[in-house]
């Protein structure tokens, strides 16, 4: 009950969020977080929950982005009907491929990933006939305001997290779990692994497609490079899950939340500090230190998923129960 | 007919012979021993029942049906459950938990897979220890956690593969009672045990293999009393 309550609270506040907060910078950093969580919340269901760990999520982003791009570009179709078909053609893409890749186990199924996305990204820069290569493809935004993509993409964020949760709390979800602790087992209690490995991609793959194509109408502008991206895509799909905490239905909300946190405060030189420092004292060296920082994101989340790993092996969500306790042990010490 | 049956069941890992040719009947209702020294095929033979591995040659009937090709979980849905000899708890999730999964092999509400779960629980005495985390469990625990889970699935006939390996004196006695208890509800049982006490007092008929190979098949007495038995346990000298 109570935390139907918290639910419930954290979802008005992000639909009251645009109305409040007018500075589209902001508006679009919690679209970036809001396409995060689906993708964080698709990824956890298919790694966190059914151990399943995939290393090329931006095989299905990319997907789906394209599916929208192309739908435009080729059918003269509206993008937005790529939300639609976008985690369709993922699913499509996932399907065979788990189809395979699930008869191994191991590490198998995550090393067959990072090659699919690799794959996806060679074949959309090759085909340049049809996915314009490394041209990329450019559609008109629908909007000129980002409140309409930012409600959509609030739809999308709410949509994900009901269904994942509402899989994980029934049959299916129980079948994941006992697949990720005990693939035997799993097997001696009925329970038809291949198909249920598979049921979770399809919808992990379903999401992240959605998302993909959400990507494309939203940036207008997509590349091979940029929606196939092994760092900016894949590992911070993984990042996102392990930080807020695999296997958790919320924890990818706030591991998104905090990527997206992180990863922009990298990009901007820490808003800007560092820069306006660097005239203000005349000093080259922080000139320098700016623009390293503002390259240096990827290592930024090294540092933060080795600190993680080592203080909250569980993700924030998981080991919350730890830091309540201590920061409850703090309170009483005072 | 028979109500199960393995007929001239053969498993060849590479060049050697796990199991070379077992045969035996095991009627409804009974509890049937599977013994025979470290290695001579007993998990092996029980791992072609269950699917795990697929028999070289020979045949699975299960109430006159071919079983041996079907994938594991198919024949957990007809109605044989197994136990594991290297326990295999679904760690991170609690004793419940482990058993709801188990099952949900006969349905899909999660209200009723609740309620079966808390069945099996009750009956086969885990209720103390419901909400606790299966990694958690002592070993006796965790055994009694493979039963429940088996139960849970609703077995015709259950397979033990050692259920009583690592339990001392009074888990002992607790979990020949359980065997009873289950067989007595109705449910067939083949166990494979190396505690001859347990095998003893609880089995109606006894198979006996060496080498992948029967050696000897009838009640616990005849069984105890057979040269060849004496021989594959204590070696020739005392045969």
């Amino acid at each position: 009950m109570k935390k139907k309550l918290v639910a419930l609270l954290v979802l008005a506040v992000l639909a009251f969020f645009p109305l409040v907060v007018k500075d589209n910078y902001y508006r679009h950093l919690m679209i970036l977080f809001l396409m995060w969580v689906v993708i964080g919340s698709a990824w956890n269901l298919i790694a966190g929950y059914t151990g399943q760990v995939s290393f090329g999520d931006a095989a299905f982003f990319g997907s789906g982005a394209y599916a929208a791009g192309l739908l435009s570009t080729h059918l003269q179709v509206s993008a937005w009907w790529g939300l639609a078909i976008g985690g369709f053609v993922a699913v499509a893409v996932g399907l065979p491929f788990g189809w395979i890749c699930f008869r191994m186990r191991g590490a198998y199924f995550a090393l067959a990933t990072l090659a699919l996305n690799e794959v996806l990204r060679h074949a959309a820069t090759i085909a340049e006939g049809f996915t314009g290569g490394m041209v990329g493809i450019l559609i008109m935004p629908s909007f000129v305001s980002k409140v309409p993509y930012y409600y959509v993409a609030l739809a999308l964020a709410a949509f994900s997290m009901l269904s994942i949760h509402w899989v994980v709390h029934a049959k299916p979800g129980y079948y994941f779990v006992s697949i990720r602790e005990d693939q035997d087992a799993a097997e001696s209690l009925g329970i038809d692994t291949h198909f249920y490995k598979m049921l979770s991609l399809g919808i992990a793959a379903f999401w992240t497609g959605v998302a993909g194509a959400l990507y494309m109408n939203y940036m207008g502008f997509i590349d091979p490079e940029v929606v196939f991206s092994l760092h900016d895509i894949s590992i911070m799909a993984i990042l996102v899950g392990i930080v807020g905490g695999v296997g958790t239905v919320y924890g990818p909300m706030v591991g998104a939340f905090l990527m997206v946190t992180v990863q922009e405060l990298f990009r901007s030189g820490f808003f800007g500090l560092l820069k306006y420092l660097a005239i203000v004292t005349g000093s080259d060296a922080l000139g320098v230190l700016a623009e390293a920082v503002t390259g240096a994101h990827v290592l930024g989340f090294g540092i933060l998923v080795v600190v993680v790993i080592l203080v909250l092996p569980n993700g924030i969500v998981g080991d919350w129960p730890k830091i309540r306790k201590s920061v409850f042990r703090m309170k009483t010490a005072v | 007919m028979a109500y199960f049956k393995v007929e001239k069941l053969v498993k060849y890992f590479g060049g050697l012979a796990a199991v070379n040719g077992v045969t035996f009947e095991v009627s409804q209702g009974e509890i049937f021993g599977l013994i025979g020294p470290n290695g001579s095929g007993k998990t092996t033979t029980f791992n072609m029942i269950s699917g795990y591995h697929r028999p070289t040659s020979g045949r699975v009937l299960y109430k006159e049906r071919e079983i041996h090709n079907l994938p594991t979980h198919r024949i957990c849905k007809l109605g044989i459950g197994r136990t594991f000899q290297v326990v295999k708890p679904l760690g991170r999730m609690s004793v419940f938990d482990n058993v709801i999964a188990a099952a949900f092999s006969r349905c899909n509400a999660m209200q009723e897979a609740r309620e079966k779960a808390l069945k099996a629980i009750e009956f086969c005495g885990l209720s103390s220890v419901k909400d606790v985390l299966a990694r958690s469990l002592p070993i006796a625990g965790r055994k009694r956690l493979e039963i429940t889970r088996a139960m849970a699935t609703g077995p015709d006939l259950l397979l033990l593969d050692e259920t009583a390996a690592g339990l001392n004196p009074t888990e002992l006695l607790e979990a020949i009672d359980l065997i009873r208890k289950i067989r007595d509800s109705g449910t067939t049982i083949i166990i494979i045990e190396h505690i001859m006490h347990v095998i003893m007092t609880i089995s109606d008929r006894i198979h006996a293999i060496n080498f992948g190979q029967t050696i000897a098949e009838g009640t616990p007495q005849e069984v105890a009393q057979n040269k060849d038995v004496i021989e594959a346990y204590l070696g020739t000298d005392y045969a």
